[in-house]
């Protein structure tokens, strides 16, 4: 053995006789210090049959475990025979652990075969499409109790709500509005410029922010201020079995939680977008009056004014308030659907900001088609 | 109203799954009223599974489930709302509605449910929060108190409507041996004072045996009940090897003794 420093280190002395390897066993076994390999002890010798004998263990722990199950596992293999004696008998039981069948591992996911990927999505997403009609739904049902007086519907959340998604949003969706303008105005000027007709910007930042921008704008910034939020309160409200309290008590979780929540935002885009609008046109005045253009803001608003008609406004107010009822729909549903536990919550803020996104995405370009039908 | 020889709740061949896995397969029995009614077994037994198929969080796939003799499972929504009011839930964290003060929180089943004026809602909510020793707390918030506390208010909250039935969900997870004893005692005491048939979901032997008329014992291999009984009864005289195991909290041979006296 090569000298060790501690005092009663663990030895395993092996002596060959006639083919018999007797291993003595001894000193103190722990894990944290060094300890003998079973393969050097066995190296170089030819060996027919095994005694493991631990008279002389003074102290051990799992190491000694381990070196008993890595001897009988390279005695089981090449099919010697292995006895051991005198030691310790926790010991055994330990090893014997060790041989324990482990259940087999879970199956890793890997990489499923194309077809099978899509086949799955396929049907993931006609559930989720089923589960979104489904709510929708609800809500219509919801409505319906409503006006018949029946529904459990609370003005003292709908109002609290209209105050989180409506009035406190102000600065966030004025600023980005503004700054919008601003970048619409400079984009055009690049091409009305080349014409000598910088008056133009007027009209081209008007009808861009009444007709799109404007309404654009205030549903993305509320989807992800509003809608995640939506998601993440009826989520967490999931995990914590208040829905559950909710259903037994007999009370509807969409007429309590999900219809104030959409009338909320049903209520508060439309004026959300009007100010956005208000602001995107200030955008542009701003840098139109600037040099190089140098347009006065009474000549700027007075072309504005030749171009922007109350079907531009009115479009764009539509387009707001449906926008604010799928930002509602997207964080409610997610919320519901959320898994009962912290990242579940999480997923589903996540996820919240991502359909309703999608949702105004498409819903915007059907708008473009039906109004461009409609001729408004 | 009540017939009294009719059980309060009665479970027909009740089977649970969540989609094709079978948690439980034709469970019945039935709980008398007034009686303290304990559903046990290890974790993962499916307990607080046939808890949420029982009060219609989830439908049995088969079976049916009935109060006082009316059917649950396949009530019309009017009847579903109306039987949903004749029992009250405690759930495991107490499900507070964490955006409410104690006071609301009990209040809202009164204001949805009750016809009753403001003032009237008020003083029972005082009278509840003060039946479970909250006098004082309504206008905390749920985050602002402690787990026993939350438990209690959810407790307050369940009686709110002066139920026939209180379904517990592990009313004693979490709480330390002598809150859990105080909410025992609670327990008894609605019982003995309203008459409240009360079905606890639960593995706290010490409950079980303090306060437990009855058990049943669902075992996870065998999807279903495997005793059914008093559970000093139980843990003596029963045949079956998992249920003194778990009564006695350890593989124990067969004591001939009488059930000593707790």
């Amino acid at each position: 053995m090569p000298s060790d420093p501690a005092p009663n280190a663990a030895r395993a002395d092996a002596t060959l006789d006639d083919g018999r390897l007797v291993v003595r066993l001894g000193g103190d076994w722990r894990v944290t210090r060094a300890h003998p390999d079973w393969l050097d002890t066995v190296a170089g010798h030819d060996v027919r049959r095994i005694v493991l004998t631990g008279g002389d263990v003074t102290d051990w722990d799992s190491s000694l475990a381990l070196y008993l199950r890595e001897a009988r596992v390279w005695a089981a293999e090449r099919g010697i025979e292995l006895a051991d004696e005198r030691l310790p008998e926790g010991v055994c039981r330990l090893a014997d652990l060790l041989d324990a069948k482990s259940a087999p591992p879970p199956q890793p996911p890997g990489l499923p075969n194309l077809l099978t990927g899509l086949g799955v999505a396929t049907v993931q997403l006609w559930s989720e499409l089923k589960e979104l009609a489904q709510l929708v739904g609800e809500c219509v049902f919801s409505v319906a109790r409503f006006f018949r007086g029946q529904a459990q519907f609370r003005w003292r959340d709908c109002l609290a709500e209209m105050q989180q998604c409506g009035v406190m949003a102000v600065p966030i969706v004025g600023l980005i509005s503004f700054l919008v303008g601003v970048t619409l105005a400079y984009t055009g000027a690049i091409v009305v410029r080349q014409y000598g007709g910088d008056i133009w910007i007027a009209d081209m930042v008007g009808l861009a922010v009444v007709r799109e921008m404007g309404p654009m704008m205030a549903a993305v910034v509320l989807s992800g201020r509003t809608g995640a939020a939506f998601a993440a309160t009826l989520g967490n409200m999931k995990a914590n079995e208040e829905i559950d309290a909710l259903e037994t008590l007999g009370v509807s979780p969409v007429d309590f939680l999900v219809m104030p929540r959409i009338a909320a935002l049903l209520l508060m885009m439309p004026p959300l977008a009007l100010y956005s609008d208000v602001l995107g046109m200030l955008g542009g005045m701003a840098v139109a009056a600037a040099p190089p253009i140098n347009i006065p803001p009474n000549l700027y608003w007075a072309e504005t004014q030749t171009i922007v008609d109350l079907s531009d406004i009115s479009t764009g107010l539509i387009k707001a308030a449906t926008f604010g009822g799928l930002i509602g729909l997207a964080g409610c549903l997610r919320g519901l659907q959320a898994d009962r536990s912290a990242a579940g919550v999480g997923q589903a803020a996540t996820a919240a900001v991502v359909t309703a996104i999608l949702l105004i995405i498409v819903a915007n370009a059907i708008f473009a088609v039906v109004f461009d039908i409609l001729g408004w | 109203m009540k017939a009294d020889d009719t059980f309060a709740i009665e479970l027909e061949g009740v089977t649970c799954a969540y989609g094709d896995r079978i948690v439980l397969e034709h469970v019945s029995f039935a709980v008398k009223r007034a009686e303290i009614f304990f559903i046990i077994g290890g974790s993962g037994c499916g307990k607080s599974t046939l808890l949420r198929h029982m009060i219609g969080l989830r439908q049995p796939t088969k079976g049916n489930v009935r109060y006082s003799g009316r059917d649950f499972t396949r009530a019309t929504p009017a009847e579903r709302k109306d039987l949903l009011r004749t029992f009250g839930v405690l759930y495991q964290g107490g499900a507070l509605w964490t955006s409410m003060t104690l006071r609301e929180n009990v209040a809202l089943p009164l204001e949805l449910l009750t016809d009753l004026t403001r003032r009237e809602r008020e003083a029972v909510v005082r009278l509840k929060l003060a039946q479970v020793g909250l006098a004082g707390y309504e206008d905390y918030y749920p985050a602002e108190i402690s787990g026993g506390m939350k438990k209690r208010a959810g407790l307050a909250r369940a009686l709110a409507l002066d139920p026939d039935v209180v379904f517990f969900d592990e009313p004693s997870a979490g709480l330390d041996p002598i809150t859990s004893r105080k909410l025992d005692d609670q327990v008894r005491e609605i019982r003995d004072t309203h008459g409240t048939t009360i079905v606890i979901v639960s593995h706290e032997l010490a409950s079980i045996f303090d306060i437990a008329d009855r058990v049943i014992m669902l075992d996870r291999e065998a999807k279903g009940i495997i005793a059914e009984g008093d559970p000093r009864e139980l843990r003596d005289r029963s045949e079956d090897p998992r249920v003194r195991e778990f009564l006695h909290r350890r593989g124990a041979p067969v004591p001939q003794k009488g059930g000593d006296a707790t």
